[in-house]
């Protein structure tokens, strides 16, 4: 009886879900279905699922008109720089509030979350300016760095989290053992600290990959990324849904595939410590 | 060259002192054992002369060297941890050369001194499993490789055994007493376990709340406990302690026998008493006895011959020369 219970239960959960996962994934598969139809098919009233005349003409149209290898290119150069600059800077940073609190700690790990909390477009103005006095506006650099800001407490709670794991005991054996501060965090702490370092770095390319406010706001021709390739095609009376889902598609595409590849380690860095 | 002397050495965790101030000196060449009951601050003091703690006020000095501001690295000692603290993304080849990694000393060098310490704790054949892939003995002795490469002037270990199964534990003691022996150098050892502590020192420092008790050889603390602190620590089973008229009659607040210095008759003896439960360990009984006009009960150490059960009537007489006696602030009265 208890058994027949506990099946019921896993079939009804397993479907439940299946019912969220494609509930949640479906605008990205009907974007990328949409990528394959012609503009007056993606605008049909009813829509059509999957019969329609699949067609590859979106995708040549937008890389005929834009220069899809430049867009990319930027996309990798600001997200993966901005998360490798986050990640060097995180380290000692995690390092010394989990090993060397202070009494302020905790305030200061809450402090920097909360600048989350604030409307991005809340400091535009005073850093557009900024970039514009310092003749950064448009460029690869500028994003990097804006982007590693923004993302810097997430990659900071992150490694925070993982190396309070760490027994404090094996840094201090490394201490005694001759190693400086450096060499304790380069070859005890950070090969000990791999998997969270590198769910860490895989999040925080997603993150920075979809960024959208900032790499809109701060670019224009030379360092737009994929998010402003995707921006290029969309127009407020919504006439290239077609084309627009094919840049779409093309611009999440990469990210797509980095992200299923790595599954298992993006969900157990973001799971983690949430047993044991 | 090891040793280690502590002048007017203070510990304070916030508004809390846990170790008031404090004068030792740890010969060269001397096996010494810190013991005390948990909290007593023994292992904060191996960490003060470690370096891996600061010390709130006073000096510390390694070969007659201040070593008070010394980071933990300079100060040319080696500590083995009690949860081995080895580092498992390593090969056990690599744990062993990490410290001589550290001080840059040269391959060959690395691999004569690796090749030494794995034959000398029985590890060759394991130089190239992960910690993860050895059992809690190997591992122990790991960090005990990784400590004797680097040549230290002392060797700290913070109870290294507590982790290890008592059988285990016996074998690992014979094998650190062994190493000292071989070694020679300066020893410091901190552990909760008085057995430890007797059959490992030359020199044991009893502990209770970060101040120091007493110092001497396992045998001075035995028999010359100074406090009735010492005489209840030291000693397994622990001392029986007697007050009111009975130490009255000796002169003292409170007398202590220890469980091998009462004599034990079915027939006749000074103080009557029922037998509680008797532990027998083959070549030893020991006995917990109830006496009949009350107080505490007494432990009594027989003969594994001695045959006594649950219930039975035994009379005790204690070796008059074998009694300690402590006036009522618990210090020995000669």
């Amino acid at each position: 009886m208890a058994r027949s219970v506990t099946n019921q239960r896993k079939i009804i959960n397993t479907a439940a879900a299946w019912a969220i996962g494609l509930l949640i994934f479906f605008p990205i598969l009907w974007t990328i279905l949409t990528s394959f139809k012609t503009e007056a098919q993606a605008i049909s009233d009813p829509p059509v699922f999957l019969a329609f005349d699949w067609t590859l003409e979106n995708y040549s149209v937008v890389m005929e008109r834009s220069d899809y290898g430049r867009f990319l290119w930027n996309s990798i150069v600001i997200a993966g720089g901005s998360t490798i600059l986050g990640i060097i800077i995180a380290i000692p940073a995690a390092w010394s509030m989990a090993f060397v609190p202070s009494k302020r700690t905790k305030d200061i790990l809450l402090w920097m979350l909360s600048t989350k909390m604030l409307p991005a477009v809340g400091v535009l103005y005073p850093i557009y300016l900024i970039f514009i006095r310092m003749g950064l506006l448009d460029t690869k650099i500028a994003l990097v760095v804006v982007l590693m800001l923004i993302n810097l407490p997430i990659i900071v709670w992150m490694l925070y989290t993982y190396f309070k794991e760490i027994p404090g005991e094996i840094l201090e054996a490394a201490r005694m053992d001759g190693a400086t501060l450096r060499e304790e965090i380069l070859y005890v702490l950070t090969p000990m600290a791999i998997p969270g370092i590198a769910s860490t770095l895989l999040l925080n390319v997603i993150l920075a990959w979809n960024e959208a406010f900032w790499t809109l706001n701060l670019t224009a021709a030379q360092a737009a990324p994929l998010t402003a390739f995707i921006a290029s095609y969309s127009s407020p009376e919504g006439l290239f849904y077609a084309k627009l889902s094919a840049a779409s598609t093309m611009a999440i595409a990469p990210i797509l595939i980095l992200g299923w590849f790595s599954q298992k380690q993006l969900v157990s860095g973001l799971t983690f410590g949430a047993v044991k | 060259m090891g040793q280690i002397q502590l002048n007017q050495v203070t510990k304070s965790f916030g508004a809390v002192q846990v170790i008031p101030p404090l004068d030792l000196t740890i010969e060269d060449g001397e096996f010494t054992v810190f013991v005390g009951p948990s909290g007593c601050g023994k292992s904060t003091l191996l960490r003060l002369i470690a370096g891996l703690e600061d010390v709130t006020s006073g000096h510390i000095a390694i070969d007659g060297k201040d070593a008070t501001e010394v980071p933990p690295a300079k100060r040319g000692l080696a500590m083995v941890f009690q949860s081995y603290a080895l580092y498992p993304h390593m090969s056990v080849r690599k744990n062993i050369a990490f410290p001589m990694k550290m001080a840059k000393i040269d391959q060959a060098e690395q691999d004569r001194r690796i090749e030494a310490a794995a034959k000398a704790l029985n590890l060759t054949d394991y130089l190239d499993r992960r910690p993860g892939q050895l059992s809690g003995g190997q591992r122990q002795r790991v960090a005990i490789g990784r400590a004797i490469v680097r040549e230290p002037s002392a060797f700290l270990f913070d109870e290294p055994l507590s982790n290890l199964d008592a059988a285990l534990r016996v074998g690992m003691r014979l094998e650190i007493s062994e190493l000292h022996e071989r070694l020679k150098t300066t020893m410091v050892y901190v552990t909760h376990d008085q057995v430890e502590a007797m059959t490992m020192a030359d020199k044991i420092v009893v502990l209770q709340a970060g101040v120091i008790e007493q110092v001497g050889s396992p045998l001075e603390l035995y028999n010359r406990p100074c406090n009735r602190f010492v005489a209840g620590f030291i000693g397994s089973p622990r001392m029986n302690f007697m007050e009111g008229t009975e130490a009255a009659k000796h002169g003292a607040h409170a007398i202590g026998f220890r469980p091998e210095h009462l004599k034990i008759s079915v027939t006749e003896g000074q103080w009557k008493a029922k037998v509680g439960v008797a532990e027998h360990l083959g070549s030893d009984t020991f006995l917990y006895v109830h006496p009949e006009k009350g107080g505490e009960t007494m432990t009594v150490r027989v003969d594994g011959e001695f045959t006594a059960r649950h219930g039975d009537i035994v009379y005790l007489t204690p070796i008059a020369e074998k009694i300690h006696r402590f006036a009522a602030d618990g210090l020995r009265i000669e």
